[in-house]
């Protein structure tokens, strides 16, 4: 996975509460077997009219947001279903960073599998984003990871909160498996004292999909 | 030794490796539960950096997000490409890595967090997780089961373990007796419309409370199934001889001896008198009423008798924008009866609603009736070919035809639209599913999610109704 320590970018305001993963990766988009090319669609039902024409009242397709990397928005961020391809659109999309007050358990977990930081900032700062964000063409914003800080180039600095072993592994670039597979022998040392089983005491129908026609 | 609440006996039952240095856990998992929708890319990864499956054993497999459900579509080629080429794929990884796969002809597929339990794949005290948000159903069994994205499915596939740090503990007592017409259903979203959609977050919720202890497993599972909603990754309910009953003698339940003694087992499995928690959030059945979505999220609920809020009464300006663009999204006026909302479809179905107490309860209420002639279609979908096969034998599917609903074949259906089953634009249906979001059954249509009984009531009537001003019988 890319490592993540520092990051500049152009913000883009996504001034709606509870955005759930739905309107990030509709349900028609679930059926890819890759992990590519998600960006396109981000957002989907709210970027495109009909035939994929871009609507010009999202804020994604506003010109003074094109190639924006960071993306600030309301709480909850990310509530619904545990789809990953969410995150995925987010960061084929190109958005690096994410500043919220607050973001929903699965989606949160997902974006660090994926090298995107989700930063978390009071709700008071993140209405200072805001004000500034629709002030300021251009307004870039600077993220950066060891020292847990949100900056821009007027001085304003926040801080902001992340668990110690999250941004190791947004740092490092870790790669999960590889990390628990360090573990190998635990792992059999629990199944040997547990001994977990699935037994099937009564025969159930299971069959290969292509039998069946 | 200090006391602990179910959660935490769970968690320390399943640490495999825990360095108590405020880094994450590294917790064993009893039973990975894949679909189609979500484990390709999952396989894909595991392949390409040359891993396999770990224990295809504890690996169960099915078709659900994508199928048809018209029975006879699945007995020839899959229209829908990508959906074939995904089911193909779950066909492919399994058979390689001797992944068990109910695939859609098997008389045993269904929706997996509905075959999971029928089959008695899942059981009391397990570590249970799927690439599907809603595998907090399982929960209602006194397990610790919760939704992953799929580089976690590739994790489990991998190793059989899951990366997790400790969540925060939530307890959620229902209290009084399950009224008349107030089904699991209504509770459920009653602790959404109390907690909001953000409540559980960070937490692992245990249900508790009079109420909660009087439902039937299928009314357990139903508020597990919607944990989820309300923030919270699991939800659970300690097993008792409730759920001992239901176990006993399903396909992969111990027989005899062993079954008595993973009953004894299962026992210890409630949390202790002294055990804390973090958060504790209490309701009463009396002010229960048989709820009804307006909004975009499943924590924009009201009781049957109120109206369509005004975005005005919200404090929080957030609140009031969310609400100002749900109703236009919805196509409601502030102050409109919920029962005055006139309907298009229903859908009665998904892992939430599907089982064999939700199709009886609804059966009961449309027999010898007829759907409105402004309803366009109404649909069953069983949650499984099992409940299916119960449900014929018992009549229900002509009691359903008769009064003009269609009857399916098992799969997720419209609560999630992956197959032919969409709601058309700005079309609104009267949904037993778990999500009311923009574009959740197709795209801008317009959910309203109610219980089983609320949506036959709805489909007979053409709008919402007040199910306890029927003649019903005390439903699930």
């Amino acid at each position: 996975m890319q490592p993540f320590t520092e990051h500049t970018g152009l913000v883009m305001p996504l001034d709606r509460v509870n955005v759930d993963t739905d309107q990030m990766v509709p349900k028609q988009f679930l059926k890819a077997l890759t992990r590519e090319g998600f960006g396109r669609i981000l957002f989907y039902d709210w970027r495109y009219l009909a035939g994929e024409k871009p609507n010009p009242e999202f804020v994604l397709n506003y010109p003074r947001y094109r190639g924006a990397s960071v993306l600030l928005t309301r709480a909850n961020f990310g509530c619904g279903s545990s789809r990953e391809h969410a995150p995925w659109g987010v960061k084929d999309y190109g958005f690096r960073v994410i500043l919220s007050p607050s973001y929903a358990d699965i989606f949160y977990n997902n974006c660090f599998k994926n090298g995107i930081l989700p930063a978390t900032l009071s709700e008071a700062e993140i209405d200072e984003l805001f004000k500034r964000t629709e002030k300021e063409q251009g307004y870039s914003l600077t993220v950066d990871l060891p020292n847990q800080t949100v900056s821009d180039a007027h001085g304003l600095v926040y801080k902001f909160e992340i668990a110690p072993s999250r941004k190791e592994v947004l740092l490092k670039g870790l790669d999960d498996i590889g990390t628990s597979l360090q573990h190998a022998e635990k792992i059999d040392a629990y199944e040997k004292t547990h001994a977990a089983t699935a037994t099937m005491y009564e025969t159930v129908d299971i069959r290969n999909y292509s039998n069946g026609r | 030794m200090s006391p602990k609440t179910l959660y935490q006996k769970i968690w320390d039952n399943h640490v495999v490796h825990e360095s108590h240095d405020g880094k994450p856990a590294l917790i064993y998992i009893d039973r990975h539960l894949i679909h189609e929708g979500t484990s390709p890319q999952a396989f894909a990864g595991l392949k390409s950096e040359g891993r396999t499956v770990r224990r295809p054993d504890l690996t169960f497999a099915v078709m659900d997000h994508s199928v048809p459900t018209v029975s006879k579509e699945r007995l020839l080629p899959i229209v829908d490409t990508d959906a074939r080429l995904q089911f193909e794929a779950l066909e492919k990884n399994c058979l390689e890595s001797g992944v068990r796969l109910f695939d859609m002809n098997s008389a045993n597929q269904g929706i997996v967090h509905i075959i999971g339990p029928e089959l008695g794949i899942t059981q009391p005290g397990q570590t249970i997780v799927c690439g599907d948000s809603h595998t907090s159903t399982h929960g209602a069994f006194g397990t610790l089961a919760f939704g992953i994205g799929t580089s976690e499915v590739e994790h489990v596939l991998a190793t059989q373990c899951l990366v997790q740090s400790r969540s925060k503990t939530m307890h959620i007592v229902v209290n009084g007796k399950r009224p008349r017409g107030v089904t699991a259903k209504d509770i459920v979203l009653a602790i959404i419309g109390k907690i909001g959609i953000s409540g559980g977050n960070g937490h692992v919720a245990e249900y508790g409370g009079e109420a909660i202890r009087g439902l039937s497993m299928d009314g357990r599972m139903t508020v597990c199934n919607m944990t989820i909603e309300g923030g919270a990754r699991a939800g659970m309910v300690a097993p008792d001889d409730t759920t001992f009953a239901y176990l006993e003698g399903r396909p992969f339940v111990p027989r005899g001896k062993a079954f008595q003694d993973a009953v004894e087992r299962w026992k210890l499995l409630k949390t202790d008198a002294d055990a804390g928690f973090d958060t504790t959030v209490e309701l009463h059945t009396k002010d229960i009423a048989p709820q009804v979505t307006w909004g975009t999220n499943p924590g924009m609920v009201s009781g049957v008798t109120s109206r369509v809020p005004d975005p005005g009464s919200f404090t929080d300006l957030n609140d009031q924008k969310a609400t100002e663009r749900a109703l236009i999204y919805m196509g409601l006026k502030a102050g409109t009866p919920i029962v005055d909302i006139p309907i298009d479809r229903v859908f009665i179905g998904s892992c939430t609603n599907s089982r064999i107490d939700d199709l009886r309860a609804a059966a009961h209420l449309v027999a010898g009736k007829h759907v409105a002639r402004s309803v366009k279609q109404a649909l069953v979908v069983p949650g499984s070919r099992g409940i299916k096969t119960q449900a014929e034998k018992e009549g229900l599917d002509k009691i359903f035809t008769d009064a003009g609903f269609e009857w399916r074949d098992a799969g997720c259906s419209m609560c999630i639209g992956m197959n032919a089953d969409v709601l058309p634009p700005h079309e609104r249906s009267a949904s037993t599913s778990n999500r009311n979001f923009e574009g959740r059954q197709g795209r801008d249509s317009r959910t309203h999610l109610v219980s089983p009984v609320m949506a036959a009531a709805a489909a007979i009537a053409g709008h919402f109704v007040d199910v306890r001003d029927l003649d019903i019988a005390n439903v699930e």
